[in-house]
């Protein structure tokens, strides 16, 4: 629907629309660089609370706990978001699929308050009945991280493998290539930039979720968003500027790379496939 | 006679079962197992012991006894907190579905008309806040809306006003910070439905007299009812059971039910009295989750049934 192009109403809606979504993050990151206490009054320059950011070792070593949940939190969910995809966009109806399709997305939209409970009962049960999991800690965040990102991964994934073309699979076969030959070598490649898309966002969640992870962990395990929230909580504090001023720009980043690879990865593969058609 | 190919049969259904049944069990497990527990020990009574709620059974003099304890659901009813506490979550998670339908659906509208290239970056932009961090961005409003804040200072400088606007710690906090977090939500499955649409469609109405507005709200609206219900969906179920934005945004009296929960949990710790509150919560969103469902459900086995 692109025929009409972009009326004066539209633009006003778009200009609009940009500058609530972008003028808090914008203001919040200006006052990080404030000299006074007050994140209301401008004092001058100083990017002293940096400093004081990067000497708060509680909060240090909460980025460090985050970072590492997030990022086996993210891998896992890929793993497992993937298979997910796969049997939801290629096995055609199968037995309980219903209740498969239904279990993929329901995370999606939970309340995370439910979510979080429910895990906790679970495994507060099997460590009476089992005696696993022991404590509560970075292991069990890290499932909670893992089972509802695999929801988004899987989505992602998706949407992905219903887009792309199965005649290049089937082409591949014909030639003669094996079954696992096509998957890592066609599919898998196909796939990459959806892959990193997942892993990507489910990263993002885990390091963003405070509410599960405040429900399932255990007294050594506390994360970002935690230490973050009971900061907040008391008051307003130009460090927490100064941490999200960082966080926006490290995510600006990561977007804009992957979005990169991403571009060149698919120019890549169209210049290959016109070239295999020169042949 | 023997089937060569049945080895490689075989292989193949293994590994089918395998690539499903992993992620199956695991959601079995970690998903749909705890919902059953929660609802197992919202029947429990709270104890002072680890763990903080008595067993459902017990097992003495050859009796094996269920005792099934109705007080977490009496209590709900009896005590208007938390009555009140439902019926202002759907009350105010309603409200801002419907804002932000009507904020998103023209942001929405406006991508989907935009050259092609341009679409993917203005996407992008709708998306990055949100992989910014959560918590940061309501924090972002605390400064904005304090009575010192800056949006009463402005307006005091202005001299548009005389005294602060009270705006933290009131429902209307609520909303903005709701309306603000979930947007994005509302805005992409309406632009993935409306980027769709054949825009013949709206050139045979003109050329049959339609006004512009008149072919808005007969062919592209009604044409996009799904991504509206998708979108909905995804802000008002999980907004219903918000936490952090009534916690940080609203005041005492904004009652919402994810903050009864949080508070009967870590304050009171009175984990069956959660659990009962988490029961009934999920009892109120079962439609609304199953009209999400259909709707995903239907995205994502498109192929398979072609």
């Amino acid at each position: 629907m692109t025929n009409a192009g972009i009326g004066r109403w539209s633009w006003m809606a778009l200009v609009s629309g940009f500058i609530f979504l972008y003028v808090p993050i914008f203001i919040l990151m200006f006052y990080s660089f404030n000299e006074s206490r007050l994140v209301t009054v401008w004092a001058g320059f100083s990017i002293k609370w940096y400093g004081e950011l990067f000497r708060d070792e509680q909060m240090m070593s909460a980025v460090w706990m985050s970072l590492k949940i997030a990022f086996l939190s993210a891998s896992m969910a890929v793993v497992l978001g993937t298979m997910a995809a796969i049997a939801m966009v290629r096995f055609g109806r199968f037995r309980g699929k219903t209740m498969f399709t239904g279990m993929i997305t329901a995370p999606l939209v939970m309340p995370e308050v439910i979510t979080g409970l429910s895990l906790l009962l679970l495994f507060v049960t099997l460590s009476q009945a089992l005696g696993w999991p022991a404590e509560r800690g970075s292991v069990t965040i890290w499932i909670a991280h893992t089972t509802f990102c695999m929801a988004y991964v899987a989505v992602v994934v998706s949407s992905r493998l219903r887009e792309f073309d199965r005649s290049l699979e089937e082409a591949a076969m014909d030639l003669g290539a094996s079954r696992l030959g096509v998957f890592f070598r066609i599919t898998l490649p196909i796939v990459a930039p959806a892959l990193l898309a997942g892993w990507l966002l489910a990263f993002t969640l885990s390091l963003d979720d405070l509410v599960i992870a405040s429900f399932v962990s255990g007294p050594g395990s506390t994360t970002l968003p935690m230490v973050v929230f009971s900061s907040v909580r008391l008051g307003v504090s130009p460090k927490i500027n100064a941490l999200a001023t960082l966080l926006v720009l490290a995510v600006s980043m990561a977007t804009f790379i992957a979005w990169w690879y991403m571009r060149r990865q698919e120019l890549i593969r169209q210049k290959e496939i016109q070239s295999a058609f020169n042949k | 006679m023997t089937n060569p190919v049945r080895p490689a049969q075989f292989l193949k259904s293994f590994g089918r079962g395998l690539v499903s049944g992993i992620p199956y069990f695991w959601l079995l497990l970690f998903f749909v197992i705890p919902f059953v527990i929660v609802l197992k020990i919202s029947f429990a009574e709270s104890q002072i012991a680890q763990p903080p709620f008595t067993d459902l059974t017990s097992f003495a003099d050859d009796m094996l006894t269920i005792s099934l304890n109705l007080f977490n659901y009496i209590d709900l009813y009896e005590y208007d907190l938390y009555l009140d506490g439902y019926i202002s979550s759907v009350k105010i998670a309603g409200i801002s579905t419907i804002l932000c339908l009507l904020i998103g659906y023209p942001i929405a509208y406006a991508i989907a008309k935009l050259p092609p290239h341009a679409r993917n970056l203005a996407l992008m932009l709708v998306i990055l806040p949100s992989w910014t961090s959560f918590l940061i961005r309501i924090y972002a409003w605390i400064g904005l809306l304090k009575n010192n804040g800056l949006i009463n200072n402005a307006l005091l400088g202005l001299g548009l006003i005389d005294e602060p606007l009270v705006m933290l710690h009131t429902p209307i906090a609520v909303y903005i910070g709701i309306v603000y977090a979930y947007l994005p939500f509302m805005i992409l499955p309406i632009y993935t439905n409306l980027v769709k649409h054949d825009h013949t469609l709206l050139e045979a109405a003109s050329d049959l007299g339609a006004t512009p507005a008149a072919a808005f709200f007969k062919v592209t609206l009604p044409l996009s009812v799904s991504g509206i219900v998708a979108g909905s969906m995804l802000v008002f179920i999980p907004s219903v059971g918000e936490f952090v934005i009534p916690e940080l945004l609203g005041g005492p009296d904004t009652l919402m039910i994810g903050k009864l929960l949080w508070s009967e949990f870590f304050n009171a710790r009175n984990w069956p009295g959660a659990s009962a509150v988490a029961v009934v919560m999920l009892i109120m969103l079962i439609i609304p989750i199953t009209i999400f469902q259909r709707y995903q459900a239907k995205d994502l086995e498109a192929i398979a049934d072609d």
